[in-house]
C-alpha cells in the first residue's frame, strides 16, 4: 500500500491514527531518554560522595517547600567565568542521592551548588531570616517561620528514610532508628544551613581530571 | 447510531459544558495572571511577601504557572476540543455526563492544588509540581477526557478526521504518557514523595516531560484550536491541507527529543545535549510550515481584519507562535545557551509564547465563540479593540524587557578580563535589573488590564442568555461514513 493510502487508512480510522500517535511520539523517548535511565555513570556515586543525613535531608525537604530551587540553580557549567564564581563544575556523580534533582531553570539568585563552607552558620541564618541586613541590594523574601518551627515536626524523617532505603539510598538500621533523636531540639532554620554547609562536598578533583563529568 | 445521516429525530450539541469552561478558563486568567503580577511586584519590592509563608516568591511562582498552564490553558483546551470535536464529527459528545466530570473535576484539580502549592506542597519539577495525590486525580480526569473526545471521534458520522482533531488527540495521548512517567514517585506522606529517578537520569526524564509539556500542551493543543477556529473564522479552507498533515507528524516526531536543550552545558552525556540541539533546529520546519499554513489561510480574508477584532487577535498569535519557534532553536543552540541559559531572556521567551501566542490564540476564539454560543453580539467591539491594543503593547513591552535583562546578565555573568578574572561581581549584575524588572511589572498590569477588560465584555454578552441549541445538521451523501457511500475526493471543502 502506497504511504498516501496508508496515511487516507489513519485518517478515517480512530483506533490506527491513537496507536500512531504513540507510535511517532516515543520514538525520540526510548533511544534518547530511556538509554539514560540505564547509564551506570549516571547512578554511580564519586568517591566523595555520601547519603544526607537525617538533618540535612530535612533541610534539603524545606529547601524544596519554600522554593528556594525556583530562584537558586544548583548546576555549575564548564565555563571559564562560571567556575571562576563559583567553583568546580559540576559532576553526575554527585547527585545520585538527589530526590529530586535540584539543578533548577533560573538564577535570580546565585547558584547554590558549591555555597557549603564559604560562610558561617551565622552569617547564614542572619541572611535567611533578613537577606537585606547582610546583602543590602538583595531581593530574596526573608523567612522569619524557619526559626519558630522546628525540623522534628517536618515531615515523618523516619518513614522518609525508609522510603529511601526502598530506592537503594545506603541507609542502616541504625540510621533510620537514630533519625528522630538526631533532629531533637533543631529548628528548621539549623536543618536548612546543615544542607547549605554540605552542598558541593561531593566533588570529586580527580574524576574531572580523568575526563569524566 | 445513525450511520446513513438521515435524521430520524432532532440532535443538538452539547454546548453548555463548553461554556462553562470558557467561564472557568478566563477565571483562572485573571487570577493567575494577577499571581503573576504579585510576582513581578516582589522583584521590584521583595518585602511584599509581609513575611507571609504563603506570599513567598518560591511557593506562589508555580502557583502562577500552574494557574496559567493548567487552570487557563487546560480549560480553554477542553473547552475548545469538546465545540469542535463535535462539529468535525456530526455528533453529540460522547458520554456528556462524563464531559461535564471532565469539567468540574479539573477546575477542584486546579484549585486544589493551587492551595497544596501555596501550603509547600511541592515535587519541584517545573510544570509538574503537583505532589502525588494530584498527579492521581488529573490521571483520573485525562482519562476521562480522552474517552470523551475519542468516543465522539469514534461514534463520527462523517469519513475523515479532521486535522483539528489530530492536533487535540495528540496533546490527550502524549501529555498521558509524559505525566505518568515524569511522576513516577514513591509517596512518604500525603504531602511528599521522592521521584523514582534520581539526579542526572531525574534530570532527562523531567526536560523530556517538561520541554513537551510546553510541546504538546500549549503548542499542539493551541494548534488543534488554531485549525478548528481559524478556517471558520476566516470563512476558507485550510490553505494546504496536505501541509498541515505533513506538519502535525513532522511536529510530533521531532519535538519529543528537544527536552535536553535545558540542560546544556549539563552533567548530563554530551551525545544527548547534542542530539536535542539538532533536533530543535529540525523542530523549526514543521512550527513554520504551520503558521506559513496560517497566515495563508487568513490571506484570503485580509479585509475582515479591518472590522474583526477576534481575528486580529488570531493573527497576530500567528505573528508571535512564528517569532517563539524561531527564538526557541536559537536558545537552543548551545553557544547561544551558555548566554541565555538561568537568565531572565528564558522568562521573556515563556512569555512570547505565552501571552503572545497561548493567550490571545484563546482570546480571539473566545471572542468568535462566545456571542456565538448565546447567539448575540459582543457586547462591545470597541473594548475588544481596545483589549487587542493593550495585549499587544503589554506582550511587546514585557519581551523587551526580559530581552535587555536577560541578554545583559548572560554577558555580564560570563564577562573576565584579560587576566581571566570576573569583570562583575553577581550582586553588581543583580542590582543593575531594577529598571527591567519595573518595566516588566508595567508591562504584566497593561496585559492584565485588557484581560480584566474582556472578561467584562463576554461577561456582558452572556448576561442573562442561554446557550443556544444547535441543532446537528445532516452529513452531505459523499462524506458519510456509511461504506457504501462513494469515497471523499477531498477533503478541503470540510474546514
Amino acid at each position: 500500500m502506497s504511504i498516501l493510502g496508508l496515511h487516507k487508512k489513519l485518517e478515517e480510522n480512530t483506533g490506527l491514527l491513537i496507536f500512531g500517535i504513540l507510535l511517532v511520539s516515543s520514538i525520540g523517548g526510548l533511544v534518547q531518554v530511556l538509554p539514560s535511565l540505564f547509564e551506570k555513570s549516571l547512578e554511580t556515586p564519586g568517591v566523595n560522595v555520601r547519603v544526607y543525613t537525617p538533618v540535612e535531608l530535612t533541610g534539603r525537604d524545606i529547601y524544596i517547600r519554600e522554593g528556594c530551587h525556583v530562584c537558586h540553580t544548583q548546576q555549575v557549567r564548564p565555563l571559564l567565568a562560571e567556575v571562576a564564581r563559583y567553583g568546580p563544575a559540576s559532576q553526575a556523580a554527585e547527585f545520585v542521592y538527589d530526590r529530586p534533582f535540584l539543578w533548577g531553570s533560573k538564577r535570580t539568585g546565585p547558584d547554590l551548588q558549591r555555597i557549603g563552607g564559604k560562610y558561617t552558620n551565622v552569617w547564614h541564618e542572619l541572611h535567611i531570616l533578613d537577606p537585606r541586613s547582610v546583602v543590602p541590594e538583595s531581593i530574596m523574601p526573608s523567612y522569619p517561620w524557619l526559626a519558630t518551627q522546628m525540623a522534628s515536626d517536618t515531615g515523618n524523617i523516619e518513614a522518609k528514610l525508609r522510603v529511601l532505603q526502598r530506592l537503594g539510598h545506603p541507609y542502616s538500621e541504625d540510621d533510620v532508628k537514630g533519625a528522630v533523636a538526631s533532629l531533637q531540639g533543631l529548628r528548621e532554620i539549623d536543618a536548612l544551613i546543615a544542607y547549605l554547609q554540605m552542598l558541593g562536598t561531593g566533588y570529586d578533583a580527580a574524576a574531572t581530571q580523568a575526563g569524566g563529568h | 447510531m445513525k450511520g446513513n445521516g438521515m435524521l430520524g429525530e432532532a440532535e443538538y450539541y452539547h454546548d453548555k459544558v463548553v461554556m462553562r469552561l470558557v467561564q472557568f478558563s478566563m477565571l483562572w486568567a485573571v487570577l493567575a495572571m494577577a499571581v503573576g503580577l504579585w510576582l513581578a511586584a516582589e522583584f521590584v519590592w521583595p518585602t511584599l511577601d509581609f513575611g507571609q509563608f504563603w506570599l513567598s516568591f518560591g511557593r506562589i511562582r508555580p502557583v502562577h504557572t500552574n494557574g496559567i498552564i493548567f487552570g487557563f490553558g487546560v480549560s480553554a483546551l477542553m473547552g475548545t476540543a469538546f465545540y469542535s470535536v463535535q462539529r468535525t464529527s456530526h455528533v453529540p459528545l460522547f458520554m456528556p455526563k462524563l464531559a461535564w466530570f471532565c469539567c468540574y473535576a479539573w477546575q477542584v484539580v486546579v484549585l486544589l492544588g493551587g492551595l497544596s502549592l501555596l501550603a509547600g506542597w511541592t515535587s519541584t519539577k517545573e510544570y509538574a509540581e503537583l505532589e502525588w495525590p494530584f498527579d492521581i486525580a488529573i490521571t483520573v480526569v485525562w482519562v476521562a477526557f480522552a474517552i470523551v473526545f475519542f468516543g465522539t471521534i469514534a461514534t463520527r458520522r462523517i469519513r475523515p478526521i479532521y486535522i483539528s482533531n489530530w492536533f487535540y488527540g495528540a496533546l490527550i495521548i502524549v501529555i498521558a504518557m509524559l505525566h505518568i512517567v515524569n511522576n513516577l514517585e514513591v509517596p512518604v506522606t500525603i504531602d511528599k514523595s521522592y521521584s523514582l529517578y534520581a539526579g542526572a537520569q531525574d534530570a532527562i526524564v523531567e526536560w523530556w516531560y517538561g520541554h513537551n509539556a510546553v510541546g504538546f500542551l500549549l503548542t499542539g493543543g493551541f494548534l488543534g484550536m488554531l485549525y478548528y477556529f481559524l478556517p471558520k473564522h476566516a470563512g476558507q479552507p485550510i490553505w494546504s491541507y496536505r501541509l498541515s498533515v505533513v506538519s502535525f507528524w513532522a511536529f510530533t516526531y521531532s519535538y519529543i527529543w528537544a527536552g535536553p536543550h535545558h540542560l546544556h552545558y549539563s552533567a548530563i552525556p554530551e551525545w544527548v545535549q547534542s542530539l536535542a540541539m539538532v533536533m530543535s533546529l529540525v523542530l523549526l520546519a514543521p512550527s513554520w510550515a504551520t503558521m506559513v499554513n496560517g497566515i495563508m489561510t487568513v490571506s484570503k480574508a485580509w479585509p475582515k481584519l479591518k472590522s474583526d477584532p477576534a481575528l486580529k487577535f488570531i493573527v497576530l498569535s500567528l505573528a508571535f507562535y512564528g517569532l517563539a519557534t524561531f527564538e526557541g532553536p536559537m536558545l537552543a543552540i548551545r553557544s547561544v545557551n551558555a548566554v541565555s541559559h538561568f537568565t531572565d531572556w528564558t522568562i521573556g521567551h515563556v512569555h512570547s509564547g505565552a501571552l503572545g501566542w497561548n493567550a490571545m490564540v484563546t482570546y480571539g476564539t473566545f471572542y468568535y465563540l462566545v456571542p456565538r454560543l448565546v447567539g448575540r453580539e459582543l457586547y462591545s467591539t470597541r473594548l475588544a479593540n481596545i483589549h487587542f491594543v493593550l495585549a499587544l503593547a503589554g506582550t511587546l513591552l514585557y519581551i523587551l524587557a526580559m530581552w535587555a535583562a536577560g541578554i545583559s546578565q548572560g554577558l555580564l555573568w560570563l564577562s573576565v578580563n584579560t587576566l581571566g578574572e570576573l569583570s562583575f561581581s553577581f550582586r553588581e549584575v543583580m542590582s543593575s535589573m531594577k529598571p527591567y524588572y519595573a518595566l516588566r511589572l508595567f508591562a504584566g498590569a497593561i496585559f492584565w488590564s485588557g484581560t480584566l477588560m474582556m472578561t467584562y465584555n463576554l461577561w456582558r454578552t452572556i448576561k442573562g442568555a442561554n446557550v443556544l441549541k444547535v441543532l446537528i445538521p445532516p452529513v452531505p451523501a459523499r462524506w458519510r461514513i456509511n461504506k457504501s457511500v462513494a469515497q471523499p475526493v477531498g477533503v478541503e471543502a470540510q474546514a
